[in-house]
């Protein structure tokens, strides 16, 4: 097996599961967030990863008779983005208001505060 | 960041070169990178550049929050009037080669007019999104003030 | 990109995870340059790096810069991350390697938009072809989604400063 190989999704997978930890094993909502963004950008890495072809060029059409990547992946990975930072922008707003119903972004906190009430 | 004089003078001379850039990606997306998306992003910087030099409110008399949220209804509007369009010539829904007189111009033109439809939402959503955060608690004022 | 994570999941100091996140995007949009991708490249670095950033220190400036040391066990975490990567990394012993031009993604409907889109769309840019016309409901689509999540940024953030302006030229 010639490098890089499936060296590339590797990567990806800690990438992604380094945001799943993150999600999972930190109370602050804004490093959940984070989190977040990092495991969508593992999996833009992913598919960007799978549409390149060796020796390939970017697919704009040019003179003569390249070989152009699959543009099919940049397509949806453009749409995913812009709607990723929409979605995070909702996120953030929520957590916003959060903060100002508890007074803090720990969930351990929130959760204490709604077992005392 | 008022007394902040040569980010003043900078960003004064950035912003138009910004918006420029933006109208460049968003009308030479169909031959280079580039595209609604990218475009309506880069446009809504040079509004949030603005903002967070001369302040919340200059920005917000610049461009007041109706013209924001028109601009979000417009886009999607546009896009989906594209296809309300098409369907009226004859073709199916988003089916842009009944828009001009052969199918490979019908499919460009409508290709432009989309992408200025998705360009204008994704500007105005990103504008009024960091409005509202910047609007609230006025923190970000008070700090670089 | 690896460090970056690492630090990321180190670091306290929210300000500065928001940082190395906007530089993560960064890297990522290198990346996405070095696999063809330019046209994602670009939206990466402006809308990643650029306004996430942006926005992130937005609600920074509203709630808090500084994380509470984590009180929760990570051991739980810890394995269910270990244990799913294990498992996708034996998912990926099956994939295509990469670049390799014979891999099934390349064999489906991608050859028909590389010979055929510029005949019928006259439009060089293939992504753009293919976002705008092939794929126009999915677009129409993702469009719909930013307008909603935009409205409801405004809706959850916005004071209800007109009812309140109105009641003033009332009174006035």
């Amino acid at each position: 097996m010639e490098w890089p190989g499936l060296f590339n999704y590797w990567i990806v997978i800690f990438l992604m599961m380094a945001g799943l930890y993150v999600v999972m094993a930190r109370a602050n909502l804004i490093k959940k967030m984070v989190g977040l963004s990092i495991f969508q950008a593992s999996v833009f890495i992913f598919y960007l990863t799978m549409g390149k072809v060796a020796g390939g060029t970017a697919p704009i059409v040019i003179p003569g008779n390249p070989v152009y990547s699959n543009p099919l992946p940049h397509v949806l990975i453009l749409t995913a983005i812009v709607v990723g930072v929409a979605t995070l922008a909702m996120g953030l707003a929520i957590i916003v208001r959060i903060n100002e119903a508890y007074g803090t972004i720990e969930e351990d906190e929130i959760d204490q505060q709604e077992h005392d009430s | 960041m008022s007394h902040h004089l040569v980010i003043r003078v900078i960003a004064k001379l950035l912003i138009p070169f910004i918006l420029l850039f933006g109208l460049y990606v968003q009308f030479h997306g169909d031959f280079g990178p580039g595209g609604g998306f990218q475009a309506g992003v880069i446009f809504a910087v040079a509004f949030v550049l603005y903002a967070l030099v001369y302040g919340l409110d200059n920005a917000r008399r610049i461009i007041p929050d109706r013209y924001i949220r028109a601009g979000i209804a417009l886009g999607v509007l546009i896009f989906a009037g594209t296809g309300v369009v098409a369907m009226f010539l004859g073709g199916n829904y988003l089916d842009y080669s009944v828009l001009a007189h052969d199918p490979p111009h019908g499919q460009h033109l409508g290709i432009f007019v989309v992408e200025f439809g998705v360009g204008l939402t994704v500007a105005s959503v990103m504008v009024a999104i960091f409005f509202a955060f910047a609007g609230r608690g006025h923190k970000i004022d008070e700090k670089e003030g | 990109m690896v460090l970056t994570v690492l630090l990321i999941i180190r670091l306290h100091n929210l300000f500065a995870v928001v940082m190395l996140s906007g530089i993560y995007s960064l890297l990522a949009a290198t990346f996405f340059v070095v696999v063809d991708g330019v046209d994602v490249a670009f939206t990466e670095a402006a809308v990643g790096a650029g306004i996430s950033t942006v926005l992130m220190l937005g609600a920074l400036s509203v709630t808090t810069q500084r994380e509470k040391a984590a009180a929760k066990s990570t051991l739980v975490p810890l394995a269910v991350v270990v244990v799913t990567g294990a498992a996708l990394v034996y998912g990926t012993l099956d994939m295509p390697n990469y670049g390799d031009p014979e891999a099934p993604i390349h064999k489906h409907v991608a050859p028909r938009y590389i010979e055929d889109s510029l005949k019928e769309t006259s439009v060089p840019n293939m992504v753009t072809a293919v976002l705008a016309s092939y794929r126009g409901y999915d677009t129409l689509g993702e469009v719909t989604v930013i307008f909603t999540a935009g409205i409801g940024v405004i809706l959850l953030l916005v004071r209800v400063g007109g009812r309140r302006r109105r009641e003033d030229e009332d009174a006035a």
